[in-house]
């Protein structure tokens, strides 16, 4: 599959004869169980970055028995680089409106919350009079599941799950231990499916189209498209829908401006891809899984400030409730400046890469766990620039 | 309206459980744009939980501030994309206009000059917020008009 085009897709925003609402009300006379095995045999995993099998989510909350059950779409959107969920909410709001009721119904929840970071508020009017029409046509089809929007206050650390909860329980968004996992006691401790925008917004799609074109898509560990926010140097940057599995060479082929020197994959919390490395690392869940965020580097930019700004973005947002992420961060930001100052020999730089690999053994949270992400891949393959 | 009328309004609206802690402090924000020491009282008396608490969680977010700022409140995206698209220009033309530096509030209170991490536009940097609105593709001297749009408009 050497030579295998980069496909461009469009399920996502396509919206020709747009009418979500139908799917909804075709889906609603199908059997839970039923409706729950073919979003697992559609092979959606998660888009919000940590890639769980979707159905599978559902299944557990489903099978946990409590009365009280929460659907929440996790529209915090914080990643660097990424910028597709705001695209989504903006064009196809309705679709992520179907997929939480389509899983209210699949998974027996009455209430469905979309928690929007506070940077979009201004898409909160228009949201607002969407979901006001959507919540009286639900209520018409007969099913009992209310959609309300609650918001965030600029910090990134609530797009984590639990930390997520917390911020709607009115508390600090500091994640928590794991587990219980959300689907056993997620927001105010009930059993909670916690979505991506654009996960919610596959549902819909393959509730519509059937599970087979989605999974007809993409590779065996990453199945369907994907929606990618591409940044950085480039002379295309914007919004693209693409089969999964491609390579970084693939992708740099359709949107580097030739100069291409690196591709960050994942967003701050992502990797950060050398050329040499291009032609035979694939974007996807067998090799560098993506939320979307593509950041393409040329050969004018110094990764040093790359790394240190990325660095900067984790000391000020970790929650700076576990010592290794807290002081980690810090140290790692302030040991790469004592090596370009010069106080610090080259060697440290072996050093602050172990505590990398410790943080990511010792944090509590994928925050702290993935920023030895970012440091060893750009320290390992841009070491020059980071020392001269 | 006084900071405990506005209070009061806000737990009418939602509510007094904790859950309600979250939109009460960010509808005082909205109004005041900041949290001052008697509206966190206010907040903690009406939700019946303690102060503390209700400064714990405050000062928590970046968005909810816990000292006074400016009628409008500017916040420039200064992460790598923005970066690489110029957002320092960006902020030196607002820093100029304004006669202040990033993290100050100007002599009339009318404007407070912040950084943000990631706004999620990096296709259209650089980007600033003002308030709740959001102005992509800038360039020092377009940031500079809607500054002074703001201030024909700000009584
Ligand atoms: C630091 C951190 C930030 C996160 N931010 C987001 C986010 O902004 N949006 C999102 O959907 N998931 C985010 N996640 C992942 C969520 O914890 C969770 O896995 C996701 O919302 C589940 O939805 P999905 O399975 O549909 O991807 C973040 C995780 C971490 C550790
Ligand atoms: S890893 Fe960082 S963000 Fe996560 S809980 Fe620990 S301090 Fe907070």
């Amino acid at each position: 599959m050497k030579d295998k085009k980069l496909k461009k897709v469009d399920l996502i925003f396509e919206c020709n004869d747009c009418k979500p609402v139908e799917v909804l009300e075709k889906t609603l006379k199908r059997d839970q169980d039923e409706i729950i095995l073919d979003i697992i045999d559609s092979g959606l995993k998660g888009r919000g970055g940590a890639g769980f099998p979707t159905g599978l989510k559902w299944k557990f909350t489903k099978n946990e028995d409590s009365a009280i059950k929460y659907v929440i779409c996790n529209a915090d959107e914080g990643e660097p680089g990424t910028f597709k969920d705001r695209e989504i909410l903006s064009r196809v709001p309705e679709k992520i409106f179907v997929g939480m009721a389509i899983c209210g119904y699949a998974i027996g929840a009455k209430e469905g919350f979309l928690y929007l970071r506070g940077e979009y508020n201004f898409l909160l009017k228009d949201l607002n009079a969407t979901l006001d029409k959507f919540n009286a046509q639900v209520k018409d089809l007969g099913l009992d599941f209310t959609i309300s929007i609650k918001s965030g206050s600029g910090a990134y650390i609530c797009g984590e799950e639990s930390a997520l909860f917390e911020s709607m329980e009115g508390k600090r968004g500091e994640p928590r231990n794991k587990p219980p996992y959300p689907t056993v006691a997620g927001y105010n401790s009930k059993p909670t499916v916690i979505n991506n925008v654009e996960t919610l917004a596959y549902v819909t799609m393959i509730c519509r189209l059937g599970a087979q074109q989605f999974k007809d898509m993409g590779t065996n560990d990453s199945r369907g498209s994907k929606v990618f926010s591409v940044s950085g140097d480039t002379p295309i940057a914007g919004i693209y829908e693409l089969e999964l599995g491609m390579t970084v060479q693939e992708f740099v082929n359709e949107f580097g401006d030739g100069d291409t020197k690196a591709v960050q994959v994942g967003g701050a919390s992502g990797s950060c891809v050398p050329r040499k490395n291009f032609a035979d690392t694939i974007i996807g869940f067998e090799g560098i899984p993506t939320g979307g965020s593509m950041m393409i580097f040329n050969s004018s930019r110094s990764m040093y400030n790359v790394l240190h700004d990325y660095l900067e973005f984790f000391a000020e947002e970790s929650c700076g409730q576990c010592s290794p992420c807290r002081i980690g961060c810090q140290q790692l930001l302030k040991g790469i400046e004592a090596v370009k100052r010069k106080e610090r020999n080259p060697q440290y730089l072996e050093d602050l890469k172990k505590l990398a690999a410790t943080m990511k053994l010792a944090s509590k949270c994928g925050l702290g766990q993935s920023v030895a992400n970012p440091f060893t891949s750009i320290v390992d393959n841009f070491k020059e620039e980071i020392i001269y | 309206m006084t900071v405990k009328e506005l209070v009061n309004e806000l737990v009418e609206k939602h509510g007094t459980t904790h859950n309600s802690l979250m939109p009460v402090l960010q509808g005082v924000v909205q109004q005041e744009r900041y949290l001052s020491e008697e509206a966190m009282l206010t907040i903690a008396e009406a939700l019946d939980i303690s102060a503390a608490e209700v400064y714990g969680t405050a000062s928590f977010y970046t968005f909810l501030d816990t000292v006074p700022r400016g009628k409008n409140v500017i916040r420039v995206c200064k992460t790598i994309s923005c970066h690489m698209q110029g957002k320092d220009e960006i902020i030196q033309a607002l820093e100029d206009a304004l006669k202040i530096k990033v993290g100050e509030t100007t002599d009339n209170k009318r404007f407070t000059l912040l950084t943000a991490n990631c706004l999620g536009w990096c296709h259209k940097g650089p980007v600033m917020l003002v308030n709740d609105e959001v102005y992509p593709e800038l360039t020092p001297q377009k940031a500079v008009e809607i500054i002074q749009e703001y201030e024909r408009n700000t009584k």
